[in-house]
């Protein structure tokens, strides 16, 4: 199913307001909306399910203008991040509720839908816990009963509203890698928010990015992660330094004083050059380059890195380190930056 | 184990001395008292007290209209607490703090009032009289005052649940498809009905024991409007204390059983959803 | 590319009932609040003027009915301020220590809440009443329980000591011991540190309980009935003169003393939601009823 959304604006007089969002979900896609909390995320996700009402704006789904059709009736499925399953109800009866409330006619008959119940607990990889209660569930499997219960219903798209926002980090990866395999077998087009960047660039086909109850950029990881639109999206998405430059028409100046770089399209213009620590290179100190102090090292996840101070407003430059040759803290350095960008105050 | 955990603070000697004293001589030396009474007449003496005629009758207007008024109470109690939470409107605060009325008003100006409202002459008693219904000086009188008595219990134990129902799981319950009424139905209700449980066994207890405001609208007529408190005090003004002790057990006994049931039901809820 | 559509209505808000159902349930409600809560409120009032503001202000003219008013705050400012000792002494035990036995303690208090006021009367009686256990010891030694103020001090102590304590206990557990643990290692002695750290802390609720506690004290009828023996101008509380005159069909004056407690019971609910809104994270978690 294909949606589309145009022009989008919702206020709310607080945070969550969305200012003239348009968006196309492509057919069988994996969407990621990706943001930090109160850009509008969520309210959008809200929006596309019927959940809340666009103050202007409409929401196709396919060819049907659905903008005034009541959730009830717009086939979703939709999955929270509470997961919100009955807790009166057993695994099975929560997965069949949406096919028993069905109208009379269009109820398949009891033997049917338990035998659906059935399948989706399958699927789902819950085959054994069909009459356990939620409370005697862990949080992933509350999780996947969740998805299933949504899935019962045959939807047209899947929203999911940060659906593995609390469970433990272990298990979060392990049903990342779950729902995109899920994913890949059933086919159906799916929007899901999350604020957590990896999360959104190992699951989605296409990221959306949020910002303020805007949409920065789309695109899929890659054009994200090397082709960021804005300011925002290379600081949102992946590591980033950045640095105020002036330019006095020939080169680069930073305080006053001028140092080179390559940059992706021109170095030109005021504003800040931003650069990410693997593609900042630490050498001896010498015209041209950056200089600088080091006044840190230290191990992250991902390696080792330097805190470089440079200039006299206290600007600080990460950089990764080679562990062979490792920096000395107060030594004088000179940066080689490459692959950075300049964007505009 | 042993009896006290040491702690930094001082004075628990003396506090939970005084605390014992005064629960001793309050209420276990007078509790002592009516069971030394109690089981001076035996169960056979019990019973006989107990199968009195008119004794038979006053526990059964006594449990029957409790019964009935606690289920009245329920139903309203329900409306009320949802209409109180879930809804905005003009006076809302004021209606709640209303509804604790009968809880704060001394029973006997309930009873007086309300015997003077429904009795044939009265504002509402007037009225139904010309429809053919006399609510004064019969059983209905005596389950009026009892709904009135008993109606905060069932909303102040609904209400608490009713504020903390989640959201997601109504709106969930929409996107799979449910009418609003089959979300009321299949998810809201049930989540509710362990409180509504709870309110009636606590709305039962009290109108059981309710003198005050029953004593003026019952009439008190023998084996029609008697309720088993009215006939605990005629034998206490015949010092037939042992007969008043009777009654007063059997009452006890009846409360303590339905109070049981109810627990268990409870526990049993509790164990298979995770919460009560 | 579509024209966004202007400002179009709003889907209906999943969560609540139609528009026409709420109103249907709101004026439900309204109705029977109405009818069942304050039409007798409102009885009381009507009645009790409706000799005009003269005849209801010689009502509380007359002897007994000054000597019934004279006992109920007799009876109330006897019974609250114990009632106040043993809340505290009871909730610094259960709160503040742990101990065997506590829920048995526990049980105890809340024991006059699942017992008939008349069964509570009674009990008394069965102590101190003529044919009663004690009775006639105190007979012999010329003192009177029953029949007198002390029996009805006691039988209103019974009903009503549960409502500090249980307004104070769930308080003070919240609370914790950590504010009296620093008082005494900065050197504070006990009651020092109870007095200038636990008191403080528990104020409102404090009044929370007391005035549940006199609203009770003075409005008991039942407990109290089985015990004074009625007899007017001595063992007559407010509730019980009430219930004199309105069987001796003086509906005017049993009406206007009732208009006190009614308003006694006003005024309680009104500061009881003061508090409430004011100090709600000050107040206990518990239901109050």
């Amino acid at each position: 199913m294909h949606i589309r959304v145009i022009d989008i604006a919702k206020d709310f007089g607080r945070t969550g307001a969305l200012r003239g969002v348009s968006l196309d979900v492509r057919d069988g896609e994996l969407l990621a909306l990706l943001g930090p909390s109160g850009s509008g995320k969520t309210t959008l996700l809200r929006v596309i399910a019927g959940l809340e009402a666009p103050s202007t704006g409409q929401v196709f789904f396919g060819e049907e203008d659905a903008t005034t059709v009541p959730v009830q009736k717009r086939r979703i499925g939709f999955v929270f991040q509470n997961y919100a399953l009955f807790k009166h109800m057993t695994v099975r009866d929560n997965i069949a509720y949406g096919l028993r409330v069905r109208r009379r006619s269009e109820q398949p008959s009891t033997s049917e839908i338990i035998k659906r119940a059935d399948d989706l607990l399958d699927l789902v990889q819950l085959s054994d816990i069909g009459s356990r209660y939620p409370r005697q569930l862990s949080g992933g499997q509350q999780q996947r009963v969740a998805l299933a219960r949504a899935l019962a219903v045959e939807p047209r798209v899947l929203l999911l509203d940060e659906p593995f926002g609390a469970l433990d980090a272990r298990v979060r990866k392990d049903l990342r890698r779950w729902l995109r395999d899920l994913h890949d077998r059933t086919g159906h087009t799916t929007v899901f928010v999350t604020h957590d960047q990896e999360e959104a660039l190992e699951l989605a086909d296409r990221v959306a990015i949020l910002n303020a109850g805007k949409i920065e950029q789309i695109g899929s990881p890659d054009d994200i992660y090397d082709h960021p639109a804005s300011a925002f999206v290379m600081s949102f998405v992946g590591d980033t330094s950045s640095i105020p430059i002036q330019s006095d028409g020939i080169g680069l100046l930073h305080d006053g004083q001028p140092f080179e770089a390559i940059c992706h399209g021109s170095c030109r213009g005021s504003g800040k050059l931003f650069v990410r620590p693997h593609d900042v290179t630490i050498a001896e100190a010498s015209p041209g380059r950056l200089p600088g102090t080091v006044v840190n090292v230290h191990r992250t996840a991902r390696g080792h890195r330097a805190q470089i101070l440079v200039g006299n407003a206290g600007v600080i430059i990460e950089a990764t380190v080679d562990m062979a040759k490792p920096q000395v803290i107060g030594e004088r350095v000179g940066l080689q930056i490459q692959n950075a960008r300049v964007f505009g105050d | 184990m042993r009896f006290k955990q040491p702690s930094a603070l001082p004075g628990f000697a003396f506090a939970l001395g005084y605390t014992v004293l005064y629960l001793g001589i309050i209420v276990l030396l007078p509790l002592a008292a009516l069971v030394a009474t109690a089981a001076g007449m035996g169960l056979r003496g019990i019973l006989a007290v107990a199968t009195e005629p008119r004794v038979l009758a006053a526990l059964r207007v006594s449990f029957g209209l409790a019964f009935a008024a606690a289920l009245v109470d329920c139903g309203f109690g329900l409306l009320i607490a949802w209409v109180l939470t879930r809804y905005r409107f003009p006076g809302r605060k004021l209606l709640d703090a209303a509804v604790d009325l009968p809880f704060a008003l001394p029973t006997a100006v309930a009873g007086i009032a309300l015997a003077t409202l429904y009795a044939p002459n009265g504002w509402i008693g007037g009225v139904l009289g010309e429809a053919g219904f006399r609510i004064a000086f019969t059983p209905s009188g005596i389950f009026i005052a009892l709904v009135f008595v008993a109606l905060p219990f069932t909303v102040r134990t609904v209400q608490p649940l009713i504020a903390e129902i989640d959201r997601s799981v109504e709106e969930v319950s929409a996107t799979l498809g449910a009418s609003r009424w089959q979300t009321v139905r299949y998810i809201i209700l049930p989540m509710l009905a362990p409180a509504l449980l709870t309110g009636f066994a606590l709305a039962f207890a009290r109108s059981v024991s309710e003198y005050g405001s029953v004593i003026f609208i019952a009439g008190n007529i023998p084996y029609v409007s008697e309720i088993a408190p009215v006939l605990i005090v005629i034998k206490l003004e015949e010092f037939n204390y042992p007969g008043a002790t009777a009654i007063a057990v059997i009452m006890l006994g009846i409360s303590f059983v339905v109070l049981l049931a109810i627990n268990a039901i409870q526990a049993w809820s509790r164990r298979r959803l995770g919460h009560g | 590319m579509v024209e966004p559509k202007p400002r179009h209505a709003p889907l209906p808000p999943v969560t609540t009932e139609s528009v026409t159902a709420r109103i249907l349930l709101i004026s439900a409600a309204l109705l029977f609040l109405g009818l069942f809560l304050i039409l007798p409120v409102v009885v009381v009032f009507v009645e009790a003027l409706r000799k005009g503001l003269l005849v209801y202000l010689q009502t509380f003219g007359d002897p007994d009915a000054q000597s019934a008013i004279r006992l109920t705050l007799m009876v109330a400012g006897i019974s609250v301020p114990l009632n106040v000792l043993f809340g505290l002494a009871a909730s610094w035990a259960i709160a503040k220590f742990e101990f065997r036995g506590k829920s048995l303690l526990i049980t105890l208090i809340d024991l006059p809440f699942s017992i008939s006021p008349v069964v509570s009367g009674l009990i008394y009686v069965l102590l101190f009443g003529a044919a009663g256990t004690f009775g006639p010891w105190f007979k012999a030694h010329g003192m009177q329980i029953i029949f007198a103020l002390p029996g009805i001090v006691l039988a209103t102590v019974f009903v009503t000591f549960p409502f500090v304590a249980r307004e104070l206990i769930p308080l003070m557990e919240e609370q914790g011991n950590t504010d009296e643990e620093a008082a005494l290692t900065l050197g504070a002695g006990g009651l020092r540190a109870f007095l200038t750290v636990t008191l403080p802390n528990i104020r409102w609720g404090l009044l929370y309980g007391v005035l549940l506690c006199n609203a009770r004290a003075m409005g008991e009828f039942g407990a109290v009935s089985v015990v004074s023996g009625h007899i007017r101008g001595l063992t007559d509380t407010m509730p019980l003169h009430v219930e004199i005159l309105y069987n001796e069909y003086n509906f005017t004056a049993a009406f206007a003393m009732a208009s006190l407690l009614t308003l006694l019971a006003l005024i309680t609910l009104a500061a009881k939601t003061l508090l409430e809104l004011r100090y709600g994270e000050a107040l206990a978690r518990t239901t109050r009823v």
